[in-house]
């Protein structure tokens, strides 16, 4: 089997689901390889990577990669793909995910595919362009397929790999030091999921009407374990944090479940979410253009129908 | 300073956008050009810089003769010349291709700061600014919210995932803006007459010492193997509230084993 390198992302020494799913689609095309770049490998991170398949791990400890924007991952890759000539790489096509991923293509001239939602026989991918209007499928022609997933794009199945650890150094280039990150700052709300990851999203929209009114979408998400999500018109608004918006110049999101209350779904906002497996609408609208995507649409004023919704869960659960 | 801002004409998301049956590219006449909305935000930028620190904004753009449109906006937003790559060899030009060409015309014309929009609305890649940063040897700041020169250095707020890193670099340096960065400024009556007037050097692919097998569609890295028009979602259920609403919604999700 040819081998498939998947770079691992990780935060505070856990691997996100995202590349569980990675390494799900990998099996499915040849045997993953996963990559580990910057410091906090544990032995946890270790065993999940086994667990969902990775027959080797490149372990690439050095704090250096995590000092600097983008590039030293770049490089890192770079330097795999030379060395183990692998069939392909897959990241995650998250924003930083996709920036690797063209720094690589240019370092090992070769194509790179981004928001890839499904990936089959010979690499070829499948993408979901013009806001969900054109289904295409796109391959690389030249030099080793680079592939950006998106989250959500397959169910992660554990089945164990070897898991063979294989320690990487790396002296990186004076250009992959061009900019330092100098300061984390986190400005993170409670404990729900990251919106592009999660398999469950609950958003607010114009109709949520307040900042303070947040709180019963809130409310909903919590009773979902979901990340919460904004339109434009609420984050322009003010009434939410511009990092939590949906549509075309936002986040782009494919869970599994997707909530919209309170949003009338123009184009730009169906960029961001309308390759969510299921959707549900809560409008007072009936006329809203989200109702064309819901499959399952309640026209009614969300105050009543949101926190009714959430209790009807909580009692549920 | 030297400031150029990098601007896309792209077909307005309100409009029909489709690929063409014959080559699989974007067909550019089927839908009215409009600037990428991103690249706004990095035309103000620009401005700001300017206004700051000094120097001159170039505007740069890649694409067919109606492009100049978009390259008026720039102009008539405040932007002082322009250079306009256009050359039929571009054609279908993919990431890898379309970034080579940037890059050599931007060592041509030479700059301090490059800043373009994280991504355009057509193509949506987010790959562009990262690439010209690996191009050109220079200095990775992308998706910023925030931007601030001192001299030679700069600094930028890089919005990730969990809030934002801070990001130093030396300048010449690539940045690339998110939309809260900014607020962009309508053109004026005077910015759009005096746009008129303000030079655009127009570029064919040789005058910038672009190799023609590099670019274009035959060229590119990748490929369309096939596309077809989504099938529409089937039609779901729309009830409407009777005080109930609610209880029904979480049937639903209950049959579909969410709760």
């Amino acid at each position: 089997m040819s081998e498939i390198l998947v770079l691992v992302e990780h935060a505070d020494g856990d691997v996100k689901k995202v590349t569980l799913e990675l390494l799900t689609l990998a099996r499915s095309l040849g045997e993953p390889s996963a990559v580990w770049a910057g410091p906090g490998y544990t032995d946890a991170a270790k065993a999940k990577l086994a667990e969902y398949g990775a027959g080797k791990i490149y372990v690439a400890e050095s704090e250096e990669i995590a000092d600097y924007v983008v590039a030293p991952k770049a490089e890192l890759l770079a330097k795999l793909v030379s060395e183990a000539s692998p069939a392909a790489v897959l990241v995650a096509a998250t924003a930083e995910g996709k920036e690797i991923a063209g720094r690589l293509a240019i370092k090992t001239d070769s194509g790179v595919i981004t928001d890839a939602v499904g990936l089959g026989e010979g690499f070829v991918a499948d993408q979901s362009i013009f806001g969900g209007g054109v289904n295409v499928r796109s391959r690389v022609t030249k030099g080793t397929p680079i592939v950006a997933v998106r989250p959500n794009s397959t169910a992660p199945v554990a089945e164990p790999g070897a898991g063979a650890e294989e320690k990487v150094e790396i002296a990186l280039s004076d250009a992959a030091r061009g900019a330092k990150v100098v300061e984390r700052v986190k400005q993170e709300r409670g404990a729900r999921p990251e919106l592009t990851e999660a398999a469950i999203v609950v958003s607010g929209g114009r109709g949520v009407g307040s900042g303070e009114n947040f709180s019963i979408i809130e409310k909903l998400a919590d009773s979902l374990g979901a990340a919460v999500g904004a339109s434009r018109a609420a984050t322009d608004a003010g009434w939410y944090p511009h990092q939590f918006q949906v549509g075309q110049t936002g986040k782009t999101v494919s869970p599994q479940l997707y909530v919209a209350a309170g949003i009338s779904g123009a184009i730009q906002h169906r960029a961001g979410m309308q390759t969510s497996k299921t959707i549900v609408v809560i409008n007072k609208d009936s006329e809203a253009p989200i109702f064309e995507i819901a499959d399952f649409g309640v026209v009614g004023d969300l105050f009543q129908v949101v926190p009714q919704l959430t209790e009807e869960i909580e009692k549920r659960k | 300073m030297n400031i150029v801002v990098c601007v896309k004409q792209v077909p307005d998301t309100a409009t029909e956008r489709k690929l063409r049956s014959d080559d699989k590219t974007l067909d550019r006449d089927a839908a009215d050009g409009v600037v990428n909305e991103l690249d706004e935000y990095a035309v103000e930028e620009a401005l700001r810089l300017k206004e700051a620190h000094g120097g001159e904004v170039t505007v740069l753009s890649m694409g067919p003769a109606k492009a100049t449109e978009t390259i008026r906006k720039a102009l008539a937003m405040g932007a002082d010349k322009a250079v306009h790559l256009s050359d039929d060899a571009l054609r279908g030009s993919d990431a890898l291709s379309t970034s080579y060409a940037l890059a050599e015309t931007l060592k041509k014309i030479g700059f301090d700061l490059v800043i373009l929009g994280s991504e355009s609305t057509d193509a949506r890649t987010g790959v562009l600014a990262a690439m010209l940063a690996e191009r050109l040897g220079t200095p990775q700041l992308t998706l910023a919210n925030k931007v601030e020169v001192d001299g030679s250095a700069i600094a930028i707020q890089r919005v990730t995932d969990y809030g934002y890193d801070k990001v130093e670099a030396s300048l010449p340096a690539v940045v690339s803006v998110v939309e809260k960065i900014n607020e962009p400024r309508y053109p004026s009556f005077k910015g759009i007459m005096a746009a008129k007037k303000k030079p655009v050097e127009t570029l064919a692919i040789g005058d910038a010492e672009i190799s023609a097998d590099q670019v274009g569609l035959a060229s590119a890295w990748s490929e369309v193997v096939d596309f077809a028009a989504a099938p529409p979602r089937a039609a779901g259920t729309v009830v409407k509230d009777e005080g109930d609403g609610g209880v029904k919604a979480a049937e639903f999700l209950a049959s579909k084993k969410f709760v």
